[in-house]
């Protein structure tokens, strides 16, 4: 009980900041449907609908790494990360809470982007939705991980993308496959991705906010 | 409460402080001084657990059991004083944080400005509100870097207070400025 408080109280301090700030969400919306409509000009006419995909899934990362750049702003200008784990709250937790919170922009980004994919390409299916949920989940939860490690170190708007893209490849695979209907074992993959990555980064964590 | 024994810190080649020997107990108030760059502020962060010593023994209380004010206030700067405080009321575990802030916030003198936002706050402002957030939890064992930067007169006089009235705790206060403190402190620790 005290752990899920502790989370749901750094959960909602996220949301409540991007809700004042609002720095993030919009950055966010406008790229996905920037890089939308640029794709939908730039694709010849007759694509076929796997690489309409492909790019849709492109778009999805990219716009990911963009919150994801955001998302440690105000614990790294504030210096907050070493308030926050001076406190009893197990470290974990502070991980857990900034995933929900970028999975909840990331959220907000795909209700405007999937519709905006399927007025520029094709409709999309509930193969596509489930995929991109999966997909969500993996790409927060190693991509909160990778922030982190960027936040505490040096060069970190070129950090982040060297540690968190070879990562998200096995997102894209299995994103692209599950969306193209090549069967639910592509679902299955995701479903196993998140599992273990998240698992991987929960325990992983700690490390990462460790004193060096 | 908190022993160090033949304590150092390097980043790489470079040598911040060695062979620091230092304890501190309930009821004494430790004086880092040394001029700029002698590393007053490392040992400190190295005294919270917040950088790992290179060599020697530290032995602490639990997290829960510190608290740390150092050069920036820890504050999220898009949330008001009890906003921040009920945050770090939350993950301190402290009983009634909400009661405990609003007397913190009366006492140094921000419960007039409780529902405004960090980001208007001054600088002097925002380090009254970082001294709630330190004091909140009531730790046994505080550490304290530059307290009074940014202070004005009522706001050092608040703190002189509160620093007499912490009398029973274990305080390590580092500032390049030790005459504010020296009446209340047991022991002087130089750092060259």
């Amino acid at each position: 009980m005290t752990y899920a408080a502790d989370v749901a109280a750094l959960a909602r301090k996220d949301l409540l900041l991007e809700l004042r700030a609002k720095e993030t969400l919009p950055a966010m919306l406008l790229f996905v449907v920037a890089a939308l409509t640029v794709f939908h000009f730039a694709l010849p006419r007759g694509t076929g609908h796997v690489a309409a995909l492909g790019l849709l899934w492109i778009a999805l990362v990219f716009t990911a790494l963009l919150g994801l750049t955001r998302a440690f702003v105000p614990e790294r200008e504030q210096g907050l990360i070493d308030a926050l784990v001076l406190t009893p709250a197990d470290r974990s937790a502070i991980w857990l809470a900034k995933t929900l919170a970028v999975l909840a922009f990331l959220a907000v980004a795909e209700v405007v982007a999937l519709p905006a994919f399927a007025a520029f390409f094709s409709a999309v299916d509930g193969r596509t939705v489930a995929a991109v949920a999966l997909a969500d989940v993996g790409i927060c939860a190693v991509g909160t991980l990778t922030g982190a490690m960027a936040v505490t170190g040096r060069a970190r708007e070129l950090l982040l993308p060297l540690l968190f893209l070879p990562l998200a490849i096995p997102v894209v695979v299995g994103g692209v496959g599950a969306s193209a209907g090549a069967g639910g074992r592509y679902l299955g993959f995701l479903v196993l991705y998140d599992a273990i990555f998240g698992l991987l980064a929960w325990a992983s964590f700690e490390y990462v906010v460790a004193e060096t | 409460m908190l022993t160090a024994h033949d304590l150092s810190k390097r980043f790489g080649v470079k040598r911040v402080f060695e062979r620091v020997e230092l304890e501190v107990a309930r009821g004494e108030l430790v004086l880092v001084t040394g001029p700029n760059g002698s590393g007053k502020t490392t040992l400190l962060r190295v005294l919270a657990g917040l950088a790992a010593p290179t060599g020697g023994e530290l032995v602490r209380p639990r997290r829960g059991e510190i608290g740390f004010l150092g050069h920036e206030p820890h504050l999220y700067r898009e949330l008001t004083p009890l906003e921040n405080l009920a945050l770090f009321g939350r993950l301190y575990r402290v009983p009634e944080h909400r009661e405990r802030s609003g007397m913190l916030l009366e006492r140094f003198g921000l419960w007039h400005v409780r529902h405004e936002r960090v980001s208007t706050f001054s600088r002097g402002m925002q380090q009254r509100l970082a001294l709630c957030r330190v004091l909140l939890h009531d730790p046994g064992l505080l550490l304290l870097d530059e307290p009074f930067n940014a202070l004005d007169a009522d706001g050092a006089a608040l703190l002189d207070r509160t620093l007499a009235e912490l009398a029973d705790r274990a305080l390590v206060l580092a500032t390049h400025d030790p005459r504010r403190v020296e009446s209340l402190a047991t022991r002087r620790l130089a750092l060259a």
